[in-house]
């Protein structure tokens, strides 16, 4: 028997099956969340297919509602409240509209230890990487048997190993060797596959910065991606968590088997933006003609926490942005939003003239927090820059620091000119 | 007795190139701003709504067609609408050369007939297949058949899940 994968391990851990690569099993699962996007069809197909049915465990459902928060329509207010109103019935618990992004709040909330498996409404489930976790994004078809059954089919997916090296003198962040990853990987190399990173650009990334990089895996087209620990990780688990104890991190066996090994170069990274329309679209700021922008976001689930915030800060603080141009910063959470008011750099941002607004997924999310107008330019730290994903106009991916530089400067740029 | 056969016209998602498109993803297939819509049969007329040059596709096709699309079709979010609004087309099942791994089981799990048909593209290059051709598709042989021409092309036959799942309906029936 050859070893094992990460990925190859967790399933085993939650089957009664032998677990191969390319096999389809059906795994248990440890938490299955709904959101207010699919959450009304997953309630529709629950009463639908299992009227008067209990869910499989009322501690391991959640609704996290992140998306319209709170509802700017009518129909979406309903859809939240046949939600709240399925909640209640079923006994199981709502984050509701003040909470912010479903997958934070979940790691903050102690929900996933090591190990875990966590299916929900959400493409970018799979940031629980970043925790030793399997996260699957799912459909409300997939969900409301979840809800009931607490288990589902999987087809083991492949493992591809990922090797980063090379070394650079340059300042990057963990937004720009995920845009660099992704420039090469692009969609194709790990459709459908689970990773490993491994290497020192990758295995040095704390906590947050693992987030910001895992979770543009989907992007990539990937299953779910995973980083070794290093000497901190455990640490920063336990602080974002709460939880005192963790479970041991989940290793490859050393003689696991991966359908490739890829090299991954990034010596000649700098700081880095994924022009439209395709996230993979990875290029150089350096080799951008100037761009002239129209709105800055900060914010979502790859790049919504307090260390994020505080980036963008450092840049800001006691200068103006650029006159004509707007920033918006949506915290990832609530505890996020605390976070900053207790560090008192609010003030300093709605100085510089950000618009700080309330936690959840609104920048991505159905323009809840604003849109461009056709043609104007958006630089973002979202996770996608498909045509109409954020607006009429064009979306530029990039880190917390160039959005900062670039609302002050007026174009895109990753320092003060 | 679920019928593993279809037969249709096809309408390829092709560019400006007359290629197929790739990396088609579930904001171009169905729009985030009609996402509150939870009525299958109101889903359809967004179908494609923000793909261009191919928003007024809910108006040209008709039921019973196939679509054929590129590599990674419905990447991105996990919405079930991006599946539901074919169906609500009439849509007889998506052929594309690979899919956004949500998509899959999107599709799967709802008893929506999508397939693999690798080197897709270079098969239209060749005009080979084209639009508004007729087909006939075999899940189970993994055959499709251009009945316009007579050419037969090997594809990836269901996977048993697949069977087992449509056989039933959908995952929430078995």
């Amino acid at each position: 028997m050859p070893g094992k994968t990460v990925i190859e391990k967790i399933f085993t851990n939650h089957s009664k099956e032998d677990i191969s690569p390319g096999k389809i099993v059906w795994i248990d699962l440890d938490v299955v969340t709904a959101r207010d996007f699919g959450g009304p069809n997953v309630v529709k197909n629950f009463h639908k297919n299992y009227e008067g049915q209990s869910v499989f465990d009322q501690s391991k459902v959640f609704f996290t509602f992140d998306l319209t928060v709170p509802p700017k329509t009518i129909q979406y207010a309903n859809n939240q409240m046949i939600c709240r109103k399925f909640a209640k019935e079923k006994g199981v618990k709502v984050f509701d509209i003040d909470k912010g992004i479903g997958t934070h709040t979940l790691i903050e909330n102690g929900l996933v230890p090591s190990g875990s498996i966590v299916v929900g409404t959400d493409s970018h489930m799979n940031i629980l990487g970043a925790v030793n976790s399997f996260g699957q994004g799912m459909g409300d078809v997939d969900i409301a048997f979840g809800f009931r059954y607490g288990r589902t089919w999987f087809e083991v997916p492949e493992t591809v190993k990922v090797k980063i090296k090379g070394n650079s003198s340059y300042d990057y962040s963990a937004k720009d060797l995920v845009i660099k990853a992704l420039s090469i990987l692009r969609t194709d190399k790990i459709l459908g596959k689970a990773v490993e990173f491994y290497g020192d650009p990758i295995e040095k990334l704390d906590l947050p910065e693992r987030i910001t990089f895992l979770s543009m895996i989907t992007e990539m087209g990937g299953i779910v991606g995973f980083i070794p620990f290093n000497n901190n990780t455990e640490n920063e688990i336990k602080k974002m968590s709460g939880l005192d104890n963790i479970v041991p991190e989940i290793k490859a066996d050393g003689d696991a088997s991966y359908s490739e090994i890829i090299d991954l170069d990034i010596s000649d990274i700098e700081s880095m933006v994924s022009a439209p329309p395709y996230p993979h679209n990875g290029m150089k700021v350096s080799d951008l003609e100037k761009v002239n922008v129209d709105f800055g976001f900060v914010g979502s689930c790859t790049n919504g926490r307090i260390e994020d915030i505080l980036k963008v800060w450092t840049i800001l603080k006691g200068k103006k942005i650029k006159e004509g141009v707007q920033l918006s910063i949506v915290p990832a959470t609530i505890e996020v939003y605390k976070q900053a008011f207790e560090k008192g750099i609010l003030k300093d941002l709605l100085d510089a003239g950000a618009i700080i607004a309330n936690p959840g997924c609104g920048g991505c999310a159905q323009g809840h927090i604003g849109m461009t107008g056709k043609g104007e330019v958006m630089v973002s730290t979202g996770n996608r820059n498909f045509p109409g994903k954020q607006g009429d106009g064009f979306n530029y991916l990039t880190s917390p620091e160039v959005v900062a530089f670039s609302v002050l400067n007026g174009f895109i740029s990753d320092r003060e000119f | 007795m679920t019928d593993f056969k279809v037969k249709g016209k096809v309408w390829l998602i092709t560019d400006n190139n007359g290629e197929l498109i790739n990396d088609i993803d579930t904001d171009q297939i169905f729009h985030n701003q009609f996402l509150h819509i939870t009525e299958i049969s109101e889903m359809g007329e967004h179908t494609f709504g923000n793909l261009e040059g191919w928003e007024n596709f809910p108006e040209k096709c008709n039921p019973g067609d196939i679509v054929f699309a590129g590599s990674n079709f419905g990447a991105g979010s996990s919405r079930q609408q991006a599946v539901d609004c074919f169906e609500a087309l009439g849509i007889k099942a998506i052929v594309a050369e690979s899919y956004g791994a949500i998509y899959k089981r999107n599709a799967i799990n709802s008893g929506f007939p999508i397939l693999i048909f690798q080197q897709i593209n270079n098969f239209v290059k060749d005009d080979a297949i084209k639009n508004l051709d007729e087909i006939e598709i075999d899940f189970l042989a993994g055959e499709l058949k251009n009945i316009s021409s007579g050419k037969i092309f090997k594809i990836n036959p269901f996977s048993k899940v697949q069977k087992d799942i449509m056989e039933k309906g959908s995952l929430l029936t078995i």
